[in-house]
């Protein structure tokens, strides 16, 4: 397959990394090669962070591409418009409002939810999604997220 | 036998490598991107910890070497300037175990206060340099490096960048070594002791070690070849020759691990096969000016590609030679200091005194911005001592009263003890004040331990450096503490305006925990107690 490149973005403490290390080592259990990328360090205190990730075959260099998204993840609402020049002509955007707005019990579990709404155009089956959230979140939390997933990829299904 | 397929960060390969050949001991300081090399070696059972900065972790990371121990030294690249003393001479001694000294680089300056080329290091020490493209490669040259570095005697430099350090990408380690040297001392005088007369041939050995590492660099150093139509060539090291691949799929195209010293000869063949030559590096033009100075028709980029990160679409534009302007990303939101974090009241009281703020490396360097906007100066680790002092110098007297230094815990110890003897020595006629913003952690660079802590790099307990029982000892006249967790309104600011009326030397220790790493210095100091209790039982015992 071609390479699948995605961006996750959001601000600082939402969760984007976690995400695009759910998102990459679910790839990576499907067998594709991976890559993913991010800007660590200032962006921890609350300002905005954007994660890539891409996966197929032969990944060269980490980083999408300005305008090469095929999908974009959004955590924030304001975060959309600075985000959306990486997205390709006709590529996916994934934002909080494909939720109803008291979708989730616990606000916190957003990125996997939208991760769930992601996985409706991903080609990863569903075994290396949970593998990749067990491994990745602490084991009291993997019955929420596995919950959360769910929620996010059936309100993908409903739009 | 199925070969293990592992999805990890370059500084996670580099960590994994250490572990595997052999390393007995990691040092370092903590610095975006470098950080997790020390944090992932000790999570893997190996021997890993933190110095005060990085000329001393060098320094312990080169005695290890002397006395036969394999040994990493982990530091950002602006660590690499304060290291520079030991490395400069290092290079001129005979290493026993292998030392790989590892500087992080962060174009783009995600993190960091500039965006400096260390690739100028290996050329001005002297000293073989790697640079890998991916996690794979960081974990085989962290393996390559320490080999090299035996078989030649020398220190050998791994130079990351923060798109190799942060980046996961697929490795499959190769098994780990079983048996290694025990760590050994032998008398080697004229390899160790470097005054003139030791130095003078050392110095002739290492352009000798050199030259035998550029011909094993010709004929068996690592380096890839795709072979494209002819017409255009590229040449690229590290991030750069994934970005290039990818930009220019149908050119030829050659990269290399060992950028220093270079494969000339190999260079040469590659390009003899081009029409059109051109060189794809992040930062200075290092190798280009290095193959034009060979004589090689090698094109560069142009100036505007030489700041910040280089990607897919920048190299397109390189290889089209466009120079037409870029266009600006949009700006994202700006990081600031967290709610309930203990450095806000510190510099809301800096701001409504006016205070002429002479800053330092950190989380709170972010005091420049609104709503604080209390910092004037910042220029490295330890600076706002020095810097502070300076001003209150020169300055008349009503602005010279006002000028502050600000300085975190992490970077006190680092390289503020020295700006304190300073203080001591050279007192301005105003006196001074200097504060340490004391949150119990290196928290920028997410929560390390340091000397001030009391915990090692694994959190353990181990002596504390106590702030202020140094600065009285040391001589300063006025040492004040204050818990800014438990802080009256006012107490601050009335002690900071009574320190700045007075001609004499002051010090006053903020102190409240990082609001992120209070909960975590909590578990860590209820675990070292516990620890302490079984060990005293277990003395009774006895």
């Amino acid at each position: 397959m071609k390479v699948k490149n995605v961006v996750i973005a959001g601000l600082g403490g939402q969760g984007v990394l976690k995400a695009s290390d759910i998102l990459a080592d679910a790839a990576f259990r499907a067998g594709f090669d991976v890559k993913k990328s991010e800007l660590h360090g200032m962006s921890q205190r609350g300002g905005s962070v954007s994660s890539d990730v891409r996966y197929g075959e032969g990944i060269l260099s980490p980083m999408v591409p300005p305008g090469e998204a095929d999908v974009l993840v959004v955590l924030e609402e304001t975060q959309v418009e600075i985000n959306r020049p990486t997205l390709r002509a006709g590529g996916v955007l994934i934002a909080p409002d494909v939720l109803a707005p008291e979708a989730l019990k616990n606000k916190k579990s957003l990125n996997v939810a939208l991760l769930g709404a992601a996985s409706t155009v991903l080609d990863i089956a569903d075994e290396h999604w949970i593998a990749a959230m067990h491994a990745n979140l602490a084991e009291k939390l993997h019955t929420l997220n596995e919950q959360a997933f769910e929620i996010g990829r059936q309100a993908a299904r409903a739009t | 036998m199925t070969v293990e397929r592992l999805l990890l960060s370059g500084d996670d390969a580099v960590a994994l490598a250490t572990l595997h050949a052999g390393v007995r001991l990691g040092t370092g300081y903590p610095g975006t991107p470098s950080t997790e090399i020390l944090e992932t070696f000790d999570q893997l059972g190996g021997r890993a910890q933190w110095s005060p900065n990085e000329k001393v972790a060098l320094e312990v990371g080169l005695g290890s070497a002397f006395a036969g121990a394999r040994t990493i030294v982990t530091m950002k690249h602006v660590g690499l300037n304060v290291a520079a003393d030991p490395l400069f001479t290092a290079a001129y001694t005979d290493v026993e175990g292998g030392l790989l000294v590892i500087s992080a680089d962060d174009p783009g300056m995600a993190s960091s206060q500039n965006e400096q080329d260390n690739r100028h290091y290996a050329r001005a020490a002297a000293l073989p340099m790697l640079e890998p493209v991916d996690s794979q490669q960081a974990y085989d040259f962290t393996w390559l490096g320490l080999e090299l570095s035996e078989r030649w005697k020398i220190p050998v430099i791994l130079r990351l960048t923060t798109r190799i350090c942060h980046a996961k990408t697929v490795v499959r380690p190769r098994p780990a070594l079983q048996t290694l040297p025990e760590p050994h001392f032998e008398r080697d005088v004229p390899a160790r002791v470097m005054i003139p007369a030791y130095a003078k041939p050392a110095h002739l050995r290492l352009r000798q070690k050199l030259a035998e590492i550029a011909a094993w660099n010709e004929a068996e150093g690592p380096f890839q070849i795709h072979e494209g139509d002819g017409q255009l060539g590229i040449i690229a090291t590290g991030i750069g020759a994934m970005h290039a691949r990818e930009a220019a799929p149908g050119a030829s195209h050659l990269s290399f691990g060992l950028t220093y010293p270079l494969p000339i000869a190999r260079i040469r063949a590659f390009t003899d096969r081009v029409e059109r030559l051109v060189v794809i590096e992040e930062g200075d033009p290092v190798l280009v000016d290095s193959l034009r100075a060979a004589g090689l028709p090698a094109e560069g980029k142009p100036e505007m590609y030489r700041f910040g990160e280089l990607n897919v679409e920048r190299v397109r534009r390189i290889l089209a030679n466009d120079t037409s302007p870029e266009p600006v990303p949009p700006k994202g939101k700006p990081p600031e200091l967290c709610q309930g974090c203990s450095h806000r009241g510190v510099f809301e009281t800096l701001r409504d005194l006016n205070c002429i703020v002479s800053g330092d490396i950190g989380c709170y360097t972010l005091g420049v911005l609104p709503p604080f906007s209390a910092m004037d100066t910042c220029v490295c680790m330890g600076a706002s001592i020095g810097v502070g002092l300076g001003m209150r110098h020169v300055l008349p007297e009503d602005q010279a009263r006002r000028v502050v230094s600000v300085i975190g815990d992490s970077t006190f110890v680092h390289s503020g003890l020295t700006g304190l003897a300073e203080m001591v020595y050279n007192p301005p006629p105003t006196g001074h004040l200097v504060l340490i913003l004391d949150n119990g952690t290196t928290a920028m660079t997410g929560q390390q331990e340091h000397p001030g802590t009391g915990r090692l790099l694994d959190h353990s307990a181990t002596n504390l450096l106590n702030f202020e029982e140094t600065a009285r000892a040391m001589g300063i006249q006025n040492v004040h503490v204050m818990d800014t967790t438990s802080l009256k309104d006012d107490a601050l600011r009335e002690l900071i305006t009574d320190l700045l009326a007075k001609n004499e030397t002051s010090l006053i220790v903020t102190r409240q925990p990082c609001v992120l790493a209070a909960p975590k210095i909590r578990l860590y100091e209820k675990a070292n107690a516990e620890q302490q209790a079984t060990t005293c039982a277990a003395d009774l015992v006895d």
